[in-house]
């Protein structure tokens, strides 16, 4: 598909993500869509991957972190092929697989079980050393989130993938700016980040989140270097519907039926 | 919150709301009581305390460990630090921070964790804590408190606030009924009898002692007369209430929110069986993760319901006639 395709299949995917949360009646709004367009960059261009063999030993892997944001992974997994688009209705509900935050389960293409901020990391950690280990072709892509950096143990994983010149795995940054009650710089401030990465000895990278074209583009370039990569993506939470941009109250709260039928309108005509 | 049902109207409220009113009076009457956040004050009912009082409010950010040990360091400076969060999260995350930083230093601090159980519902496995009350059970010098209802939360807060030592608080984002009222006594360690009987004893611990109660009316009319304790406090286990109970009764149900191992029922049975072994059944989670659900659907499947007391007390009846 090319960047004008991708970008209509975020906007698709966004509405999807809508009418999920809408249904499911709670749920992560703005996080979830504003990882619309890295994770579309990811499945459709980047990763490689096969949605009807989705325990292929060689394919490339992708940890969400950041597990709160798993329904525009589901939307997305779901368009790619892993299972029936039908299916994305049952989000949060008794006995789906869709569970609030993700669970192990490769039938459906969830590499491993997230939601507790601050592990995915680690454990896409061990995936990349594994692949150094036994000399494995593929690649290990884990989104975090910008709160999630104020946990511990993301800045052991952190040491650890530097340590080991673990260049197999690429880490995507979710720069939205919020977390939870407020912004990233009040609750706990980050900056520079970029400049923390840096001293940590990675390899740092920022793009625009929302630009599909900038995205695929370093996403290449971080399957060269000689060390692990960052990559901070700009994104504006709740990305692409104009009353949930930049508020941070719609980090977890699910629209109500009136608020996604007016969402949906506003991403159909945009 | 209201719920209408067909013949009554039923008052819940959440234990999680009154830890809210109850840390903002304490902090208003004591300068040196501190609440700290890990990115959840809202969650966890801090929203008062900070608008009123900032000046007693540090948000340390998604960092359970380090609260853990900041608090510590607090309260060994003469602070009295409530330290918040999901029960999932603290004490799931930090246990070895409370461990040491805290119950090792006996400081006074108090561990106070929302979203406790299967209740929590839709967010699934991950954020249901469900092994809380095994690990912090094992940690000396901790005293483990399990409120039934909004009032009875209200009073162990302010119990908790006024004893001296590290006290960890389960708490539910669930709202449910009242069963205790604002005279109720609460005393640490002092488990109350909510309902005579000699039959069995029901020894129910946070939202599983209403069910207790519901399950108790059923069996009355089945002319099994079931006797239920409330079970506010975990650690120190009111010892001397449950074995006398149960020399009068014989047998014995535990119920609780919380896996069979390690919690309640294992806590009931080891005193039991060391002073005074009866049959005994045990109602929790049987030792599997929850799921994503509604709170009702899932205390049905995985049997913390009345009806599952009221089935393990038939059982237990029939085989020990
Ligand atoms: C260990 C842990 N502590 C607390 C939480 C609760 N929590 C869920 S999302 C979140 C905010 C983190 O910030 P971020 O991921 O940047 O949020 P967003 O951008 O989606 O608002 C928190 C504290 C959690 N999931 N895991
Ligand atoms: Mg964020």
């Amino acid at each position: 598909m090319n960047p004008l395709e991708l970008e209509s299949l975020s906007k698709k995917i966004r509405i999807e993500v809508i009418k999920m949360l809408a249904k499911a009646g709670s749920g992560h709004t703005a996080g979830s869509l504003d990882v619309v367009d890295i994770l579309v960059s990811l499945y459709f261009s980047v990763l490689k991957h096969d949605p009807k063999k989705p325990t292929w030993e060689d394919r490339d892997r992708f940890v969400l972190s950041a597990g709160h944001m798993v329904p525009a992974l589901y939307a997305v997994l779901a368009e790619a092929g892993y299972f029936s688009t039908d299916r994305l209705e049952t989000l949060r509900k008794l006995g789906s697989p869709l569970q609030g935050h993700p669970h192990y389960d490769l039938s459906i293409g969830i590499e491993a079980s997230s939601g507790p901020l601050g592990q995915g990391i680690s454990v896409a950690a061990g995936m990349a050393l594994a692949g150094k280990i036994d000399k494995q072709p593929y690649h290990i892509y884990c989104l975090v989130s910008d709160g999630e950096h104020d946990e511990g143990q993301l800045w052991e994983a952190i040491m650890f993938c530097a340590k080991y010149k673990l260049n197999n795995l690429t880490l995507i940054i979710d720069r939205n700016n919020i977390q939870i009650d407020g912004l990233t710089e009040e609750i706990m401030p980050l900056e520079p980040l970029d400049e923390k990465y840096r001293a940590f000895n990675w390899y740092i990278e920022e793009v625009d989140g929302h630009n599909i074209d900038q995205l695929i583009k370093v996403f290449e370039k971080s399957k060269n270097q000689n060390k692990p990569t960052a990559i901070i993506a700009n994104t504006i939470p709740g990305k692409g519907v104009s009353f949930f941009e930049r508020d941070y109250h719609w980090h977890g709260k699910a629209p109500s039926q009136e608020e996604a039928a007016l969402a949906i309108k506003e991403l159909e005509s945009a | 919150m209201t719920v209408e049902t067909k013949d009554q109207v039923i008052v819940k409220k959440a234990t999680r709301d009154a830890f809210g009113e109850a840390i903002l009076q304490l902090a208003r009457e004591n300068k040196q009581i501190v609440a700290l956040s890990a990115n959840l004050a809202e969650s966890t009912r801090l929203d008062g305390l900070i608008k009123e009082l900032p000046d007693q409010y540090f948000e340390v950010g998604v960092a359970e460990q380090n609260m853990a040990g900041i608090a510590a360091g607090l309260a060994l400076s003469g602070k009295i630090p409530f330290i918040t969060s999901f029960a999932a999260f603290s004490p799931g995350r930090n246990w070895e921070q409370i461990r040491v930083a805290i119950c090792y230093n006996n400081a006074n601090v108090k561990i106070v964790s929302t979203h406790a159980g299967l209740s929590v519902g839709a967010d699934g496995a991950t954020h249901q804590a469900l092994e809380d009350i095994a690990i912090t059970r094992a940690i000396p010098d901790l005293v483990i408190l399990s409120p039934a209802d909004y009032y009875e939360a209200k009073k162990a807060v302010i119990a908790a606030a006024e004893y001296k030592g590290p006290v960890y608080i389960r708490l539910s984002r669930q709202p449910s009924p009242f069963i205790t009222d604002e005279s109720t006594r609460f005393e640490i360690g002092k488990c109350n009898i909510l309902k005579e009987g000699k039959d069995l004893t029901i020894v129910a611990m946070g939202l599983m002692v209403n069910e207790a109660m519901l399950a108790a009316d059923k069996l009355e009319k089945e002319g099994i007369s079931a006797e239920v304790i409330n079970c506010h406090t975990i650690k120190p286990l009111d010892k001397q209430t449950i074995i006398s109970s149960v020399k009068k009764t014989g047998r014995a149900i535990t119920a609780e929110e919380h896996q069979i191992i390690g919690g309640l029922g294992s806590a009931v049975s080891e005193i039991l069986s060391e002073n005074y072994p009866v049959p005994i059944k045990r109602i929790g989670i049987h030792d599997c993760f929850g799921e994503s659900g509604s709170a009702g659907e899932l205390l049905s499947k995985y049997g913390c319901n009345c009806d599952n007391i009221v089935e393990a007390a038939k059982t237990l009846i029939s085989n020990t006639k």
